[in-house]
C-alpha cells in the first residue's frame, strides 16, 4: 500500500499561497507539504509493482429469456424474413416487433412480414473499431428505415458493398442475408444492407 | 396541501422460480396493466415514474433507459433508483410531497433466472481491496452475522429452522409464492451446512417476477373518491457503515434507525401494540429475527420466543410474513421490497382471500438490501388515516 507514497516526487508548489499550507507533522510518510497538484506516476511503477495493484476478472455472463415478441422477430430472422407488429389502435407499423405498444400501452397481436428493404435514415463511417483500434476500412453503421412501417421506425444494422463516399441518407438499401444453414435466429443473421 | 400519500393501485405478477416464456419487458408489462387496472388509471394519469434496478444484474449498464416503455413511461418522466423497492415507495412518496406530481408509480422486478452465476454479481459488491481477493464465497457473509446475532440473542437454530417452517407454510396459502412447502422442523434442521451456523434451508431461493404500486396524493384521493386507500404514513432508510470490519454483527442498526424515523413520521410510540402484523426482510431465516428485533417489536432475544410460541404465525396474534416472505415466496431482489408493499394493501383491503388476517388497520415493511449491505428502509402503511 505505502508503494504509493515512495513513488511521489517532490512537488513544488508553483504558485505561492494558492494552496493551503497545512501544518503537517513531520514524519516518514508525511515529510512533504500537502498540495493537491496530484500524484505523479509513471508507467514504470506501475511495471514494477510500485503501487499497489489488484486485479479481478469479473465472471459474468447473462442468458436473456427473448420472450414472446423477441423470440418470435428472432425465429424470423432464421428464416429470412423481416417480421414486424402493428398496433391498430395507433395505426403504426414497427420493427422491432413488441407485445405492447410503448404508445398506447394496449396488447399488439397482429404481426406482419415486411420487406428486407428501406432508405438509410442515418448513418455514420466508423473509423475505429470497438476496442479503440484505429481502422483502415471503416464500418458503416446505419438507420435503415423498413419498407412499410411508420415514420421513424428502423433498424440498426451495418452497410456493406458500397463506396462510403456515395452513401447518402434517404439511400435505398436491401438486406444481404447469410445462408440459411449459417443462420441462427440473430441480428447478424443479415449481413448488412447493400444499395439497391 | 394535503401532503399525505396513498397507495391507489398494485399489480403483480406473482414470483416463479423462473420465466423462460417472457422478456423483462413483457414480465413487468403484465404487473403494469394489473396495476392500472386495479387502480382505474391510464398512463397519462401518472405524474413521475420509478424503477427500481441494478444494472449488473440486468447486464446491461444505464438500465434506466431500458425502463419506461413496459410502464407506460415512454415519454415521461421515469428516472431510476438503484435500490429496494421501499426504496422505490419513498422516493414516489417524496416525488408526491413536492407538489409537482399528483401521482406516481413504482416499478421493481426480477429476472435473476438469467443470472448464470448470481453468486458472483452478489461477490461484486464486495470491497475489490480489502474483502474480494480473500477468494471466499460471499455468502459466508451470512454465516458471521447469524453466529453472532445467535449469540447475542441467545435464539438457537432450531428458532430460525421454525422461521423457515413458518414462512414456507404461509406460502402454501399465497398464489404469487414460488416456494411453498410443508417442512417438519427435524427436516429443516437436517439441512446441510452452508456456512455454518446457516444451513442450506436456512436461504431463500431466487425468484423472477414483476410488481408495480401507484400512489396518489391525499388530494388526489379526495378529489377521485378512491374507495380503499392504504396511506403510507411513516418512512425511514439507513444506510449504515458498509465496511465488513466495522460493523455490528448482530443487530440491524440502520433497521433500528429507519424504523424510528418512520415511527416518529407516523406518530408510533409503541409499535407492538400500534403495529397488527408485518412484511419484514427474511432473505435468510435469523433475519426475520433480527429485523423483527431491530423493529422494535421486540427486546433481544424475544423473536426466538415469538416464533416459538406461533405468535408470528398468520393464526398468532402478530402475524409476519404471512405473503410466506422471501423464504415462502422466493427472494426477486428489489420486487421482494415493493411485494412487501403489495401484501400489506392486499390485506388492509380485506382481498387477501384464504389467507386473509382479520381486524387489521396497520402495518409495517421492511427490507434489507442483501448481502454484503447494511442498508435498510422501513414504511409504516395504514387503512385509516388517523389509525
Ligand atoms: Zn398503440
Amino acid at each position: 500500500m505505502n508503494g504509493l507514497e515512495t513513488t511521489r516526487k517532490e512537488t513544488k508548489l508553483k504558485k505561492k499561497g494558492s494552496v493551503p499550507q497545512a501544518n503537517v507533522p513531520s514524519g516518514p510518510l508525511l515529510k512533504r507539504k500537502m498540495a493537491f497538484e496530484g500524484t505523479p506516476l509513471s508507467g514504470k511503477d506501475f511495471e514494477q509493482g510500485k503501487v499497489l495493484f489488484t486485479t479481478y476478472k469479473p465472471k459474468l455472463a447473462y442468458a436473456w429469456d427473448t420472450g414472446r415478441a423477441i423470440g418470435r422477430y428472432l425465429q424470423g430472422l432464421k428464416e429470412g424474413r423481416l417480421l414486424g407488429v402493428r398496433c391498430r389502435h395507433c395505426d403504426r407499423t414497427v420493427i422491432p416487433p413488441r407485445a405492447f405498444c410503448e404508445r398506447c400501452f394496449r396488447p399488439i397481436e397482429e404481426w406482419v412480414q415486411l420487406q428486407d428493404r428501406g432508405v438509410i435514415n442515418t448513418f455514420s463511417i466508423s473509423y475505429v473499431r470497438w476496442d479503440a483500434v484505429r481502422l483502415e476500412k471503416p464500418t458503416l453503421p446505419a438507420v435503415i428505415d423498413i419498407e412499410g412501417t411508420s415514420p421513424r421506425v428502423g433498424i440498426l444494422h451495418l452497410l456493406g458493398e458500397v463506396d462510403p463516399k456515395q452513401i447518402k441518407v434517404g439511400m435505398k438499401v436491401k438486406a444481404v442475408w447469410k445462408a440459411a444453414s449459417e443462420r441462427i435466429g440473430a441480428i447478424t443473421d443479415i449481413q448488412y444492407f447493400k444499395p439497391e | 396541501m394535503d401532503r399525505r400519500v396513498a397507495v391507489i393501485g398494485i399489480g403483480t405478477t406473482g414470483f416463479r422460480a423462473a420465466s423462460p416464456e417472457v422478456s423483462y419487458r413483457e414480465m413487468i408489462y403484465e404487473a403494469a396493466v394489473k396495476a392500472y387496472s386495479d387502480a382505474g388509471l391510464a398512463p397519462d394519469q401518472i405524474g413521475s415514474f420509478i424503477a427500481c434496478s441494478e444494472d449488473i444484474s440486468e447486464g446491461t449498464s444505464i438500465f434506466d433507459e431500458y425502463c419506461p416503455d413496459q410502464i407506460g413511461g415512454a415519454r415521461r418522466p421515469v428516472h431510476s433508483v438503484s435500490g429496494d423497492g421501499l426504496h422505490g415507495i419513498i422516493t414516489a412518496a417524496m416525488n408526491i410531497q413536492t407538489g409537482l406530481f399528483e401521482t406516481a408509480l413504482v416499478e421493481c422486478h426480477s429476472k435473476v433466472s438469467n443470472c448464470i452465476d448470481p453468486v458472483e454479481i452478489m461477490n461484486y459488491a464486495l470491497d475489490p481491496i480489502y474483502n474480494r481477493p480473500l477468494g471466499e464465497h460471499p455468502e459466508f457473509i451470512a454465516g458471521l452475522e447469524m453466529r453472532r446475532y445467535l449469540y447475542e440473542s441467545k435464539a438457537q437454530p432450531k428458532d430460525c429452522a421454525a422461521v423457515v417452517q413458518k414462512n414456507r407454510a404461509h406460502a402454501l396459502k399465497n398464489p404469487w409464492a414460488a416456494y411453498p412447502a410443508n417442512l417438519e422442523l427435524e427436516e429443516i434442521q437436517d439441512s446441510p451446512a452452508t456456512f455454518d451456523p446457516l444451513r442450506e434451508i436456512d436461504r431463500a431461493h431466487h425468484a423472477d417476477g414483476a410488481s408495480v404500486v401507484i400512489l396518489a396524493s391525499a388530494d388526489w384521493v379526495k378529489k377521485n373518491r378512491v374507495k380503499n386507500p392504504v396511506w403510507v404514513k411513516g418512512m425511514g432508510w439507513i444506510s449504515e457503515d458498509p465496511g465488513l470490519e466495522m460493523r455490528p454483527w448482530g443487530r440491524s442498526i440502520a433497521t433500528q434507525k429507519a424504523a424510528k424515523m418512520a415511527y416518529k413520521q407516523a406518530g408510533i410510540r409503541s409499535p407492538r401494540s400500534e403495529i397488527d402484523f408485518a412484511e419484514v426482510d427474511d432473505t435468510y431465516s435469523y433475519k426475520e429475527l433480527q429485523h423483527l428485533e431491530d423493529l422494535w417489536f421486540f427486546p433481544l432475544g424475544g423473536a426466538a420466543k415469538a416464533v416459538r410460541s406461533g405468535l408470528t404465525r398468520s393464526d398468532g396474534k402478530f402475524p409476519v410474513n404471512v405473503s410466506g416472505g422471501c423464504l415462502g415466496m422466493g427472494n426477486a431482489a428489489e420486487a421482494s421490497g415493493l411485494q412487501r408493499v403489495l401484501e400489506i394493501v392486499t390485506q388492509l383491503r380485506g382481498e387477501a382471500g384464504v389467507r386473509q388476517l382479520k381486524r387489521v388497520r396497520q402495518a409495517v415493511a421492511q427490507s434489507w438490501r442483501g448481502i454484503p449491505t447494511t442498508s435498510c428502509a422501513v414504511a409504516v402503511l395504514s387503512k385509516g388515516v388517523n389509525s
